[in-house]
């Protein structure tokens, strides 16, 4: 197959895998699943050129491509559900030869498996009502068509990220996500604010990128290929003494660097409360389906080479630590803040601190379920928030209040989007959290040991304090006086309807994975070429599920004690200090300040000098000389043009006029001077007969 | 039979026709003179039928038609110097620079 003539090849591929594999090939379906990346992409393009000219400036193109993949990942959800699929479509694009590696071909390919039809469906889900949500939202924004091109891009560089069946193109969509974030953070250029936020989520991301390529070098070399098939491949076949096992920890622990970076891990998560500069609904999809997803995907996508002793497996002590982390601090964190949607910042760092902890407690199934439940609420979430910022003009809780009796239905979709966060029953929420919970419990009982113990309390004081700031993030919202200066109102239904759509999975995809009672989620992710060897809950942890929702109802009930008040109190309350952890907290733990201070401005200054050096002596000298020696050609041009050319016309005309002024004097007009010429002539003509 | 002399005689003749032509301000005298040198043409016509002893007359035919065409030409010419003499009153060729535009 390898060396087949450029775009020859349309098949499934399964060369390096070692067994026949047990699912569905999924038919035609699956095959036609190219799409899926390809449509966004061609369109992000076709919308910068015609979007203006096209219904509703664009939003109709991008809204259809997003329910174009929210309507075919649904059927290949369903499909993977009835029966699990696997399929691995490729074109090559080039046969370059042998490298120092083998053989280097560029691969384009789409994997559809549990996994990547799971993050289908739910960028395709989310993404449209998210993309329904945004004409209302941005209605009146300048650069609407732009948005919506790059909203689209956005979108489609994810669905490479998830197609890619190699590191290549995993990389290469990982990038794409990268760029288009930068563009949708910076929306609102104008403020100088805005675009140091999106450079800082670029930069930060591109730190953590040098991992994941240095990670993706090693397992490359290593293994001879790109190809996630043949890395698990190898993965499951080998015994341990191959090059790949000999240096799994390193490439291990770089993806996983790579992963933290777009995951917004702690410590390199600063970028992700700053990316809040960008409008409402790209906080909403970079959170819930696309890019912050991006890391944990590449966990799940590369599961089995952490999962397996000989391999990788010391890094999930890595990755469960950094989660753990992660859900504490950015927890805390969120109990502060005054900007709604930095509340729901850190709300999200902590909730992905819960999957990665999940993942590096070996549990596939449970840190993918929250991925997916948490996707659903908190799009409601922040398209809630949006709502209210929409309403009230501000992002600042301490301009809100009461607007429970102004906004109903964005009252009662965010709160039932708070339970589900807060992992109230029977909300999605607490299934999946309640699994992950059962994972880590697992973990710390087979193996995981006193880190995973550690995690676990970790994990249900997280609970608690994730309970606690929506609870209070409720309450500053909607309950009290309100207390800005606009006139509040209930946004348009191109806003709340899709609100209410989200609502509906917030409250109902838990049903998917009923420990003990429904496997849907469970199996359906299952259908991977190599099994991912996860351990997931079979039967529901009563103990578990009773201390999870205890510790949230202490968190919301610690919330009620503190903020349910009347305005003025709420005000008192808010500013409630914890003499030693507030300033920290306020401080965001001075890791903003630390990289500004140790890491950013020493290298600014003279990276700064040393390009304006550059800048100032080679590039200018190199533009200087273009332009002398450019000055001198015209000089010279100038000079032939003025004495060649136009000397040659100038003589030609000359000629012309006296020549004609010559022949003019023989036209006298009188007979006999003509006879005379004619005479005259007949002898000239005669004589020279004569002569010659 | 020599031809020399009555060659002789129609240059001589052409010669005092061109001469005509060219000096003559009378456009009459002008016309008189394209005669003569009608006649030196035919005079040679004749001369060299004779001298190649053509038994088709063909040079005597020819000096018949160019007569003939003579008689024409002058009627026409005529014709015209005398309606330009109606209206220039005068018949000079010198003041004739109608060509010229």
């Amino acid at each position: 197959m390898i060396g087949t003539p450029i775009f020859d090849v349309f098949s499934t591929l399964l060369a390096g895998v070692n067994h026949a594999s047990r699912f569905n090939d999924g038919g035609a379906l699956a095959a036609g699943a190219w799409m899926i990346p390809v449509v966004p992409m061609v369109m992000a393009f076709l919308i910068v050129f015609f979007g203006k000219r096209s219904p509703w400036k664009g939003w109709v193109m991008a809204t259809g491509t997003m329910l174009f993949v929210a309507i075919y990942g649904m059927a290949l959800f369903l499909m993977n559900l009835v029966e699990g699929i696997t399929y691995q479509g490729s074109v090559w694009l080039s046969d370059v030869g042998t490298t120092a590696f083998g053989v280097l071909n560029v691969e384009w390919g789409w994997m559809v498996d549990g996994l990547s039809i799971m993050m289908y469906f739910l960028v395709g889900v989310v993404g449209v009502l998210i993309f329904w949500y945004a004409r209302g939202y941005m209605e009146d924004d300048v650069r609407y068509t732009w948005f919506f091109a790059s909203f689209t891009l956005f979108a489609g560089g994810m669905l490479v990220l998830v197609s890619a069946p190699n590191l290549i193109q995993l990389i290469v969509g990982w990038e794409l996500v990268g760029v288009s974030s930068y563009l949708l953070i910076g929306h609102y250029w104008e403020e100088h604010q805005n675009s140091s936020a999106a450079i800082k989520a670029f930069m930060t991301n591109k730190v953590a990128d040098v991992g994941l390529f240095v990670g993706a070098i090693i397992i490359g070399v290593s293994v001879g290929s790109f190809r996630f098939s043949e890395i698990l491949g190898v993965v499951e076949g080998e015994s341990g003494d191959s090059t790949l096992a000999k240096y799994a920890f390193w490439a291990g622990l770089a993806i996983f660097i790579g992963a933290m970076g777009k995951s917004a891990q702690f410590p390199l998560h600063v970028w992700l409360p700053d990316a809040m500069a960008g409008p409402t609904p790209v906080s909403a999809l970079m959170h819930a389906a696309t890019m912050v997803t991006a890391g944990v995907y590449l966990i799940g996508r590369l599961f089995p080479f952490y999962m397996n002793d000989l391999f990788a497996s010391d890094v999930r002590t890595v990755i469960i630590i950094v989660g753990a982390a992660t859900l504490l601090l950015a927890g805390l964190l969120a109990l502060v803040q005054d900007d709604i949607k930095r509340v729901l910042a850190y709300s999200t760092l902590s909730q992905l601190g819960y999957m990665t902890a999940a993942m590096g407690a070996g549990a596939y199934t449970a840190g993918l379920f929250h991925l997916f439940t948490h996707g659903f609420f908190k799009a409601l979430l922040f398209l809630g928030a949006g709502s209210i910022i929409h309403a009230v003009h501000s992002n600042n809780m301490s301009d809100m209040g009461g607007l429970r009796k102004y906004m109903p239905r964005t009252f009662w979709t965010f709160l039932i989007g708070s339970f589900a966060l807060a992992g109230i029953f029977p909300l999605a929420g607490f299934w999946s959290k309640d699994e992950i919970l059962a994972s880590i419990q697992y973990d710390a009982s087979h193996g995981g040991g006193a880190v995973a113990s550690t995690v676990l309390v970790v994990a249900i004081i997280g609970a608690f304090v994730t309970a606690l700031y929506m609870t209070r993030t409720v309450y500053l919202t909607f309950f009290g006086k309100y207390k800005g200066d606009a006139h509040p109102h209930e946004s348009p239904k191109t806003m709340t309807l899709p609100m209410v759509g989200l609502t509906i999975g917030a409250v109902g995809l838990g049903a998917l994975n009923i420990p003990g009672i429904t496997t849907w989620f469970t199996d359906s992710l299952a259908a991977r070429f190599v099994a991912p060897g996860d351990h997931h809950a079979t039967s529901i942890e009563w103990v578990l599920a009773i201390i999870g929702t205890a510790a949230a109802l202490a968190g919301i009930a610690l919330g009620y004690r503190l903020w349910h008040r009347d305005a003025a109190i709420q005000r008192d309350r808010d500013t409630f200090r914890i003499p030693v952890l507030y300033p920290l907290l306020e401080n965001k733990y001075y890791i903003d300040d630390f990289y500004m201070g140790n890491i950013i401005r020493p290298v600014r200054g003279p990276l700064a000098r040393a390009v304006d050096w550059f800048n100032s002596h080679i590039i200018d000298s190199v533009v200087n000389g273009a332009g002398y020696l450019a000055r001198g050609l015209g000089k010279t041009v100038y000079l032939f043009d003025q004495r060649g050319i136009d000397g040659v016309i100038n003589v030609s005309g000359f000629a012309a006029s006296f020549a004609g002024g010559m022949l003019r004097l023989f036209q006298t007009g009188r007979v006999q001077h003509y006879a005379i010429m004619i005479f005259a002539g007949t002898v000239f003509l005669v004589v020279g007969l004569i002569i010659f | 039979m020599l031809i020399n002399q009555f060659l002789l005689l129609g240059a001589a003749l052409f010669s005092l026709g061109v001469y005509g032509v060219l000096t003559r301000k009378n456009a009459v005298l002008v016309l008189l003179s394209v005669e003569l040198m009608l006649a030196a043409v035919n005079i040679n016509l004749v001369a060299f039928d004779r001298y190649f002893v053509d038994t088709e007359a063909a040079g005597q035919v020819f000096a018949l038609f160019v007569i003939t065409v003579a008689a024409a030409e002058v009627g026409i010419g005529l014709a015209i110097v005398l309606l330009i003499f109606r209206v220039r009153k005068s018949a000079n060729v010198d003041e004739f620079d109608l060509m010229k535009l």
